[in-house]
């Protein structure tokens, strides 16, 4: 049974319209990956996902439906995203970022389990727990960004553009890290435009133009650059 | 190491966390207290210093609303209104309890509040600043207008001074301690809301509604508290007012009132937890300060507020030590 099902999603701001009756659907343990240009309707689409932003279509999440189903309900039921341009808080400390992240979990224990997950990922959150967050590197931001969200205990973890406005091998470490995430169970759906890295970790891909899903791959379909630009040209 | 469990507030450390904080902001009221006691002898200040404790109370809750939860509110007045004329005519013609009339004013506020807060809050920007602003106008009218509960233009005289349990606060000093004893409160709860949990969430919101639901936050109930708790510290603070005073008129809850909060906010420090009373001191004794220059009184007043809003963008609690924080 899928994860995640959207189906004839549609999104508009204003009267301009962002998401044309977009269809995804991916399994649990899996990595998607959504590119496309700029303007493509990406990150529409995950905040479509997220509900938030008035949307027409169904999203159907763990075998419920979520067209009713206002954001923070959405995140309770586990379904995690990390902003494009990561949105922390800035003038919040890292630990209280991180506590913000479980904000809906009130169990300590599992709040605990969580916290030591999260510095085992990204040791230097832990040198920096008192620091304030907007004082921190883009690299360091963007590990906040998700360690926060793994605060929340997430059945799918979606980001949008996680490697933005990153040093290459900062973008690559990231990237490498939602890799494992991946492989320890976490599924996760992750929009970028840097399509090469994306496509060396993800299962599959969806790729979008002006709000619309242009082409999907299959699991190994796309082992090259070549291949893809084939899928961006077709 | 430091351990992450450590610093949230639930289950807290005995001794450990929001005290540092706490104590500081001990030292900044004892000060204040010092100060008034300084004054002691000259009543003559005794009656500004009053009235910026009490706006130093309405200063605080707009600050949870707009400090804290980033957004903005031209109509407080509304509630200050609602909780000057509550205690005046529930002591004044229903022989209340002062207490117990505020607390009456304070929890019809908070439901008006409630009730104006859920439609106002889904707009964002200028438009929920309109649309509080209209809020503050009408209260004002409906003050005006409606002569047989507030006697219109004309307002109403003999508010008895405020009391608790019998004992009536009679004198001058008296009834500064309890204005003394009213801030220290709004002041210390605003600080433990600050590192809440709750606090936490408000400050999501301010920095990103978006992030904010992302996480799991109900944005809107969390705007709707702010807003709450925003109407019931002025509600208070219109309440110790009538007392104070002794009358109330509506142009005491006007939109001169909303005006006078921003500024202390922003002379203070908005955000901050110490900003309000500053702030409200800072303002409510520079006209006296200056009286003496006559003519150009206002023109000085200006400059004045310019200067410090150009080198303490931050507010004036930058200077003081009282961090963000």
């Amino acid at each position: 049974m899928s994860l995640l099902d959207v189906s004839e999603l549609s999104a508009c701001y204003g009267k301009v319209a962002a998401l044309h009756a977009t269809n995804l659907s991916m399994s649990a343990g899996e990595m998607v990956a959504v590119l496309g240009p700029n303007g493509a309707g990406k990150s529409t689409l995950l905040r479509a996902i997220m509900g938030l932003l008035p949307t027409q279509g169904s999203v159907t999440f763990d075998g419920a439906c979520l067209d009713r189903t206002p954001s923070h309900r959405r995140a309770k039921a586990g379904l995690i995203m990390v902003p494009e341009g990561r949105g922390i808080f800035g003038p919040m400390t890292v630990a209280e970022n991180l506590s913000l992240g479980a904000y809906a979990v009130r169990d300590a224990t599992q709040r605990a389990q969580r916290e030591a997950q999260v510095f085992t990922l990204f040791p230097r959150l832990r040198e920096r727990l008192r620091q304030v967050a907007g004082s921190l590197s883009g690299g360091e931001q963007q590990m906040l960004a998700i360690g926060r969200a793994l605060m929340a205990g997430p059945v799918l973890l979606m980001l949008d553009e996680p490697s933005l406005g990153l040093a290459p091998r900062m973008a690559a470490e990231i990237l490498e890290t939602l890799g494992q995430l991946n492989k320890s169970g976490l599924s996760i759906l992750i929009v970028e435009q840097k399509a090469p890295l994306a496509l060396k970790l993800a299962n599959r891909a969806y790729v979008l133009a002006t709000g619309r899903v242009v082409a999907r791959t299959e699991p190994g379909q796309v082992t090259s650059y070549h291949d893809l630009a084939q899928f961006y040209l077709a | 190491m430091i351990s992450l469990s450590s610093i949230w507030p639930e289950p807290r450390q005995a001794g450990a966390w929001p005290w540092p904080g706490a104590m500081r902001l001990v030292g900044l009221l004892a000060a204040v207290v010092l100060l008034i006691f300084a004054v002691a002898t000259n009543s003559y200040l005794l009656t500004p210093l009053g009235f910026a404790l009490i706006y130093a109370v309405f200063a605080a809750g707009l600050n949870v609303f707009m400090g804290f939860a980033g957004q903005v509110s031209f109509g407080q007045s509304a509630f200050a209104a609602i909780g000057g004329y509550g205690s005046a005519i529930l002591t004044g013609s229903y022989n209340w309890e002062p207490l117990a009339a505020a607390a009456a004013s304070a929890v019809l506020a908070g439901i008006l509040a409630l009730v104006i807060g859920f439609p106002t809050l889904r707009l964002r920007g200028h438009y929920l600043a309109m649309a509080t602003l209209a809020i503050g106008l009408m209260s004002y009218e409906l003050s005006v207008q409606w002569e047989s509960l507030t006697q219109g233009y004309l307002g109403i005289s003999g508010i008895p001074p405020f009391g608790i349990f019998g004992f009536e606060a009679a004198t001058d000093r008296e009834q500064f301690l309890v204005l003394v004893a009213a801030a220290a409160l709004s002041l210390f709860a605003t600080h433990r809301l600050r590192h809440s949990r709750f606090g936490r969430s408000l400050t999501a919101v301010a920095g990103s509604e978006d992030a904010a639901a992302a996480l799991g936050i109900n944005v809107m109930r969390a705007k709707l508290a702010a807003f709450i708790l925003a109407a019931i510290f002025a509600s208070a603070s219109g309440s110790l007012l009538a007392h104070f005073i002794g009358y109330i008129s509506p142009e005491m809850f006007g939109l001169h009132l909303v005006v006078l909060g921003f500024t202390m906010l922003y002379v203070g420090g908005i955000g901050t937890v110490s900003g309000p009373l500053i702030g409200a001191v800072v303002i409510s004794l520079l006209p006296e300060a200056i009286r003496g220059l006559k003519d150009y009184q206002d023109l000085i007043y200006g400059v004045v507020l310019i200067l410090i809003l150009i080198y303490a963008p931050k507010g004036l609690s930058s200077f003081a030590g009282a961090t963000r924080r």
